[in-house]
């Protein structure tokens, strides 16, 4: 088995190309804010758990206090956070992934397969 | 009345052949499963990858399989059922860490790699180095994993058989050892998958039919089953010993409140298990068993819909447990650490410890257990034994001249010398606590595998020296900080006056205060990762960096699905 794949000019080629840094750019505009997000509102979540006792069992309706809403938010918060990146990762980033897969596999030879 | 004397009142012929019967259809499926997969196992992509054939969702019923673990449906009941909210935690860190998964780690990896976690690094770095680096941490995380679920198997059974001799627990462990190395050394990663799939139905299934019984007690108002599991932890002996209400249950801070120290414990488990999943060698693994990265996205959908769901049942299973089991049962869920909250609620709400609806389900409940911890067994073995053949003896003892047979053939040895450690590491490790151990699983995957992945997919500059230092760093400072923490010596019961440390009482040589690792051992990964890339510089791995990006964001060039 080789090592690793062998090395190919139209990488460097593709990597270069205006579709490949709007690829990127699109990706990390999405990834990285989020990334960030979603680990500040947990942290936000574990530090009020251990220093905000008082808050955190303020009763909301019955038995259910505000720790347990928020534990069911960050549920929520991953559901929605999970669905919006697919949506976007769909409409914005597969096209043009689409379009330089099929560009190195012409230029490659390889047989495209699959999506 | 304590656990043993109970489970031999409950083990009347019936109720034993019941259970037993069902162990065996469970055993009997996944070992015809495994048949299946033999016969359908031509090659290395077929034997690691199961041929990049699984669906989107097959591999999201999978990924669920092989993450809800024994720790998960017993270990996290056990302890919402044990402390109330705190137990909440690991559900929520469990699920969160999902989206680290999902953004950072899973499409980039099934465009990049092939078959194990050092692919992705010996992409563009020194191969020997990295993937001895990778395949080092890959099996310490995987015994880690490997232990808990055994030491867990070993549990149940001689609890549901009502015998507590520690022959029938060894028993188990060599059994439920002998069993997954079946899976592995014939089923390979087709084998392996299916069993996954049949047995995250069969959680599913039977999670969903327990929280509809619990809740339907509760005439679906869960604001009463929180008030009657906070009432009946507020009449135990143990709130009063601690000085507790009946609001502590439902507050946070009843298990990790108590001191700064404990605080700060509780973020440093925090933090483990939500950047801890990402870093799990048997959960990268199984992105390259589907076709594209468009199904690797697909299967963390699918993942995070099921385990997100389970988790939420599991808050019905664990208040539940707290408030529908009597008091003889509550103290053998104490007794066990939990662990038995599960199975004991299935037969609180069958209609109690006497009677025929209690015993069938359970043992349905318990057999359901047992499906889980033999599909996570079979994937860590499988993910172990792909790293030692494809990593250590395919690229570091042959330097790649190995063909896809002969490194299957290593990968078969290596499945067998693995169980075979890990039945021998499990003996002696009965007593370790379940969730202990899964915790400090996720804890060395976020310190030793997870700072590597991301500098390595977003970060040029990254090479050789910097990956090895930010490996073998995370791991052993993570591992070492547990040896000289309070898990290991100088722990001791106040009640009992015990000792509740491995070591006996007397043996104090523990300086790190924190039974969990990760808020010291994750930065310094990243940290030893950022020393040792910035003193050394090496041209080949920048230079491929734009091929490596290029690769991981469009999937130019990716490995292709086995066309039989």
């Amino acid at each position: 088995m080789p090592e690793r794949p062998e090395h190919h000019q139209v990488y460097e080629d593709m990597h270069a190309s205006a579709d490949f840094q709007e690829l990127r750019k699109k990706f990390r505009a999405f990834v990285v804010p989020w990334t960030i997000a979603f680990l500040a509102w947990y942290l936000l979540y574990v530090l009020m758990s251990s220093f905000a006792g008082d808050f955190m069992s303020t009763k909301v309706v019955g038995n259910i206090n505000v720790a347990l809403v928020f534990g069911l938010l960050q549920f929520l918060s991953t559901f929605v956070i999970a669905r919006m990146y697919s949506t976007y990762a769909n409409r914005e980033l597969d096209p043009i992934a689409g379009r330089l897969q099929a560009r190195f596999e012409e230029e490659t030879g390889t047989e495209r397969t699959g999506s | 009345m304590t656990a043993d004397q109970t489970f031999v009142a409950l083990s009347e012929d019936a109720t034993q052949n019941l259970t037993t019967a069902l162990f065996l259809v469970v055993v009997g499926i996944t070992l015809g499963i495994t048949v299946w997969a033999s016969r359908n196992t031509k090659g290395a992509a077929d034997y690691y990858a199961a041929g990049r054939n699984i669906s989107g969702f097959q591999n999201g019923l999978a990924i669920s399989g092989d993450y809800m673990s024994a720790a998960s449906f017993l270990g996290i009941s056990g302890a919402i059922a044990l402390y109330g909210y705190d137990g909440f935690l690991y559900s929520i860190g469990f699920l969160v860490a999902w989206l680290v998964a999902l953004l950072l780690v899973a499409e980039l990896l099934r465009n990049s790699g092939r078959y194990t976690m050092a692919d992705q690094l010996a992409y563009r770095m020194r191969q020997r180095p990295v993937r001895t680096a990778a395949a080092a941490s890959t099996v310490v995380v995987s015994i880690f994993y490997l232990l808990a679920q055994m030491v867990g198997a070993g549990i149940l059974v001689s609890l549901l058989l009502g015998v507590t001799s520690d022959g029938v627990k060894n028993i188990t462990i060599v059994g439920v050892g002998a069993l997954m190395i079946v899976y592995v050394v014939f089923g390979g990663m087709k084998g392996t998958t299916w069993v996954q799939i049949v047995k995250a139905v069969l959680l599913m299934a039977g999670t969903v039919l327990i929280t509809v019984l619990v809740l339907a007690k509760f005439n679906f108002n869960i604001s009463d089953m929180l008030g009657s599991a906070a009432d009946n932890y507020a009449a135990s002996d143990r709130a009063k010993a601690a000085g507790t209400d009946a609001q502590a249950f439902l507050d946070p801070g009843l298990q990790y409140g108590a001191t700064t120290t404990a605080k700060i414990n509780f973020i440093s488990l925090g933090i483990a298990l939500v950047l801890g999943t990402a870093g799990l060698p048997h959960i990268l693994i199984r992105f390259y068993t589907v076709p594209t990265s468009r199904d690797a996205r697909t299967s963390v959908m699918w993942a995070i819909a099921l385990i997100g769901s389970f988790y939420l049942m599991t808050l019905v299973l664990g208040f539940g447990a707290a408030a529908l089991v009597e008091s003889e049962g509550q103290a053998d869920i104490v007794s066990s650490g939990g662990n038995l909250a599960s199975p004991l609620l299935a037969e609180a709400v069958g209609g109690g410890p006497d009677s025929t609806g209690g015993a069938i389900l359970l043992a349905v409940i318990s057999a359901v257990a047992f499906a889980t911890i033999l599909a996570v067994v079979a994937g860590l073995t499988l993910t172990s034994a792909s790293s030692v053949a494809h990593d250590l003896y395919g690229s570091v003892f042959r330097k790649g001249e190995a063909t896809g047979d002969e490194e299957v053939k290593v990968a078969r040895i290596a499945a067998l010398v693995i169980g075979a450690v890990a039945i021998g590491l499990a003996i002696p490790s009965k007593g370790l606590n379940i969730a202990f151990l899964v915790a400090l699983a996720f804890a060395v995957a976020a310190s030793a595998n997870l700072p590597s992945l991301i500098y390595n997919l977003f970060w040029k500059r990254f090479n050789t020296r910097g990956a090895t230092w930010a490996i073998y760093g995370g791991l052993i400072s993570c591992v070492g900080l547990v040896f000289f923490s309070p898990v290991v010596s100088g722990k001791v019961n106040p009640t009992t006056g015990e000792t509740a440390s491995l070591f006996p009482l007397g043996v104090d040589f523990s300086w790190f205060p924190l039974e969990n690792p990760g808020i010291v051992s994750i930065p310094f990964g990243f940290l030893m990762g950022y020393l040792g890339t910035i003193s050394s510089r090496e041209d080949e791995a920048e230079a491929r960096y734009n091929e490596l990006e290029v690769r991981s964001l469009t999937g130019a060039g990716s490995e292709k699905a086995v066309v039989h």
